[in-house]
């Protein structure tokens, strides 16, 4: 912040120009409670301060708690990264739920069945991703099909993609031969490592893996030439065009970025599963576009950011933590998030 | 000014059929209608004609019940009316016929026709009592369509008709057309008269506005002149010549001499910008061409102006240049003599043109950011080196582009979306400031802003000319392009029908050629 202030406009010949504004935009109190990241925040302190209160026998106290909390929500974290950046662009991506399963799938074949080594396997397994999201990008941005369109379409195809190439089962350590008997093989050793915890059992690696995603996504969006192009498009697109932003290649950018996230989600999700699901992370699309929602990042394209979904992740992945140690049942526990959704809606609205 | 009442006109045999007397409004402090007053008769196609700005759309919103008149009063068949809203209006037998049509695209004829009023039984459609009615309506127009066709499959001409099919199944008694041949072809032109003719054969009482003088003499049988928000004179159409009109419309008593004497003086360089049978094709199929081979140059140091009514293609020029437009443009351009294919605007910035949009919410500035982050946007390459954004390095360059235009906003981080118009289109001439461009392209650069901000920008022209820009700027506001422009070139129909320069040209002439009229001396 400090370095603006120097080169900030101040009216030479007008005296009556209101006094740069301090960080957090503004200090009165209308303006904090327009600001996403604060009423983010404050919704995150708000589900903590339940947490303290609903504590499930003290298990809120415990950072184990913590820790269960964050790696459940990172492989939702994951997928809403490049759901944001999606997002930004005032498109959406219901695609990433099947990607997921088809990236957890072909990496079970890759490593488990053929034993290849993770280092052929996981860029693999990501291009994969990658491809699909570049396929949605371009039928978005050369073919003018809407995102919503498009993207289903992707959604049901990659997941009978999944099915076809899994034969339609769980490919995991017991390998069917063709004489119909199974051969046993051992879980490979990406799998464990994936699956593992660092710093002596304290943080998980697809926590990791969430946390190095949100960091790549941010210094794309806020801190590189096209995160800029991306909000810029999201907001007004013909602008955008009339300004000689290349809005097509930007496109094709986000979806394939979201492409790309969905594929290490699919990885991380294998890992934990010991297995490539092709049933996998069906409705997962919903969720991601949940947090990023909640995180307070606008549907209508152009406004919202990394750092908001973060909070997003944080707000789903502990309102779920402190439901199930409290023993909430699935089906109160679904229809309190749909509440939540809605809830954080209004706000969101209230704020424009 | 006095205005006096219309005088009671031969045409009229009875009493007319709609009278507005003394109407009056404001928008906030500003005076728009003072005292018109205007009549109809049955069976009367009474045109309405004035500059930009003179009132007529006004008028007519009061009419149809969009607006309330502060003063005056409305006298249909003799009885005082009042319309609280357009629906209201339309019950009474009036309907505005607006320049973009309100036809719900994906419905059906029939739908459309009743939308708002559909006829029922206990809550049930009677569907085909409505089609019936829909399809005598649509045949009184001669107009044979299938009523279960959604509307938006259909020629432009037809839906205008279908329009008119709905005043006609509300049992229209006046019905307005602003401007409605804007969209339409020359055959579509033609229909549309036929039916005109035979509404008003019916009883009609119909209201035309158009800034075409040969549909002025083609179709009126009055004609009313409104001028800054007055009537000027109401006539039948033989006495009221072309050249009458146009001296009615633009006033006797303008002076600009001495606001002209202040413009720049053309220190005129070399020739920046040619253009060659330029031509950019029509939106659809069978329309016109939008640009109709045109040809003229702009020197470095010279601001051109394009005059044009509304329609006249001089926006369409703008953007074909600009390479928005993309396969619909042909022709020859070049740029300080080099050739210069105008494919997209990517392509433009980087030749070095610069086009300000006549609509800067939708297609000037990106609402969501900064004030920084949109004077950069179109310079982004430059501000962005190997792709990473330097904040500290766009805020310089933001701050420097955007002292020279005097713009009051709290910090460079300020959200665009809160800044005053003037302030937010001095936002989008800096965008375009920054890419350092040598050819400007103006359309409308002071649509909708202050008084103030206005001489800023006229500030600023007449500095980028002197600095050896070319300029090129489209204004609906006379005063304005006499003020500015070292030349003026005259548009109307895609074409260039006239050039004058700083010494002939005045806004009578003007006037006229964008009407379309013959060249007169």
């Amino acid at each position: 912040m400090r370095r603006w202030e120097a080169n900030q406009l101040t009216e030479q010949r007008d005296s009556a120009v209101p006094a740069p504004a301090p960080a957090l935009r503004g200090g009165r109190a209308g303006e904090l409670w327009s600001n996403p990241a604060f009423t983010a925040a404050l919704a995150l302190a708000l589900v903590f301060i339940l947490g303290l209160i609903f504590s499930g026998e003290g298990a809120f106290y415990k950072w184990g708690t913590h820790r269960d909390a964050l790696r459940q929500a990172s492989v939702f974290g994951i997928l809403a990264c490049g759901m944001t950046v999606v997002i930004i662009t005032a498109g959406i991506d219901l695609s990433v739920g099947s990607l997921l399963a088809l990236a957890a799938v072909a990496f079970s074949i890759f490593s488990i069945h053929w034993g290849w080594s993770p280092w052929v396997a996981i860029p693999l397994c990501i291009l994969v991703g990658g491809a699909c999201g570049l396929v949605s990008g371009s039928l978005v941005a050369l073919c003018r099909i809407q995102p919503f369109i498009v993207t289903l379409a992707m959604m049901v195809f990659a997941r009978g993609l999944a099915k076809w190439v899994s034969g339609g089962m769980k490919v995991s350590t017991a390998v069917p031969a063709a004489d119909g008997t199974y051969t046993y093989v051992g879980v490979p050793a990406i799998f464990r490592t994936i699956d593992s915890r660092w710093f002596g059992g304290n943080l998980s690696v697809v926590t990791v893996i969430f946390l190095l995603c949100v960091l790549v996504s941010w210094v794309g969006l806020a801190r590189l030439r096209w995160g800029r192009y991306l909000y810029a498009i999201g907001g007004n697109e013909e602008a955008s065009r009339l300004s000689g932003v290349p809005v097509a290649a930007m496109k094709m950018v986000a979806y394939t970025l979201a492409g790309l996230s969905a594929a290490v989600a699919g990885i991380c999700q294998a890992a934990q599963e010991q297995q490539g699901d092709p049933e996998a992370g069906s409705g997962y699309e919903l969720s991601a576009i949940a947090i990023v929602v909640i995180g307070g990042t606008n549907l209508m394209g152009g406004r919202g950011g990394i750092g908001l979904t973060l909070l997003g992740t944080l707000i789903i992945g502990y309102i779920e933590k402190i439901l199930s140690i409290n023993a909430v049942g699935e089906a109160s526990r679904l229809m309190l998030t749909g509440a939540i959704i809605v809830i954080a809606v209004l706000i969101q609205r209230r704020r424009s | 000014m006095v205005a006096g009442q219309p005088h009671p006109s031969s045409v009229t045999s009875s009493d007319p059929l709609l009278r507005l007397v003394g109407i009056s409004k404001w928008f906030g402090p500003l005076q728009v209608l003072d005292g018109v007053n205007f009549e109809l008769s049955a069976g009367e196609t009474h045109v309405l004609a004035g500059e930009n700005g003179a009132g007529k759309s006004t008028l007519i919103k009061i009419l149809g019940g969009v607006h309330q008149a502060e003063a005056g009063r409305i006298i249909l068949d003799g009885q005082p009316v009042r319309f609280a809203n357009p629906r209201e209006a339309a019950a009474g037998g009036v309907v505005i016929i607006h320049q973009e049509l309100s036809l719900v695209p994906s419905m059906s004829v029939v739908d459309n026709i009743f939308l708002g009023r559909e006829r029922s039984r206990g809550g049930w459609l009677l569907r085909r009592n409505q089609e019936e009615e829909a399809r005598r309506v649509l045949g009184q127009l001669g107009l044979r369509v299938d009523v279960h066709r959604s509307v938006g499959t259909l020629p432009i001409a037809v839906q205008q008709m279908i329009e008119i099919g709905k005043a006609l199944a509300l049992q229209a008694r006046v019905l307005v057309l602003d401007e409605p041949t804007s969209a339409l072809s020359e055959p579509e032109v033609e229909q549309l008269f036929a039916r005109m003719a035979e509404l008003k054969a019916a009883g009609c009482g119909l209201i035309y506005i158009t800034h075409k003088l040969e549909e002025v003499y083609r179709i009126a049988d009055r004609i009313t002149v409104l001028r800054d928000g007055r009537w000027v004179a109401t006539t039948p159409a033989g006495q009221m010549p072309a050249p009458l009109l146009i001296r009615h419309m633009v006033g006797r008593d303008v002076d600009l001499a001495g606001a002209r004497d202040e413009a720049v003086g053309a220190a005129a360089g070399p020739v920046a910008l040619r253009v060659e049978d330029f031509s950019v094709a029509g939106s659809r199929r069978g329309l016109r061409p939008a640009v109709d081979r045109v040809t003229f140059d702009v020197r470095a140091g010279e601001v051109v102006g394009l005059a044009g009514l509304y329609g006249a293609g001089n926006s369409d020029l703008l953007s074909g240049l600009f390479g928005t437009l993309g396969r619909r443009v042909s022709g020859s351009v070049r740029l300080h003599g080099e050739p210069y294919e105008p494919t997209s605007p990517a392509c433009a910035i980087r030749r070095g043109l610069a086009l300000v949009t006549n609509d800067r919410q939708r297609t000037g500035l990106v609402l969501g950011l900064d004030v920084a982050a949109n004077v950069t946007l179109a310079s982004w390459p430059r501000v962005t080196p190997g792709g990473w954004l330097r904040t500290a390095r766009e805020l310089e360059v933001a701050a420097r582009t955007v002292q020279s235009l005097r713009l009051r906003a709290a910090s460079l981080r300020q959200n665009v979306r809160t800044l005053s118009g003037g302030n937010q289109q001095k936002v989008v001439l800096a965008k375009w400031l920054c890419t350092g461009p040598r050819v400007l392209l103006l359309d409308e650069p002071t649509r909708g802003v202050d008084v103030g901000s206005k001489q800023e920008i006229y500030a600023l022209i007449r500095e980028w000319s002197a600095a050896g820009h070319a300029l090129l700027l489209i204004t609906s506001e006379m005063p304005e392009l006499l003020l500015l422009a070292n030349r003026i070139l005259v548009m109307h129909g895609g074409r260039i029908t006239a050039a004058f320069t700083r010494a002939t040209a005045n806004q009578a002439r003007i006037l006229h050629a964008a009407m379309g009229g013959e060249p007169v001396d």
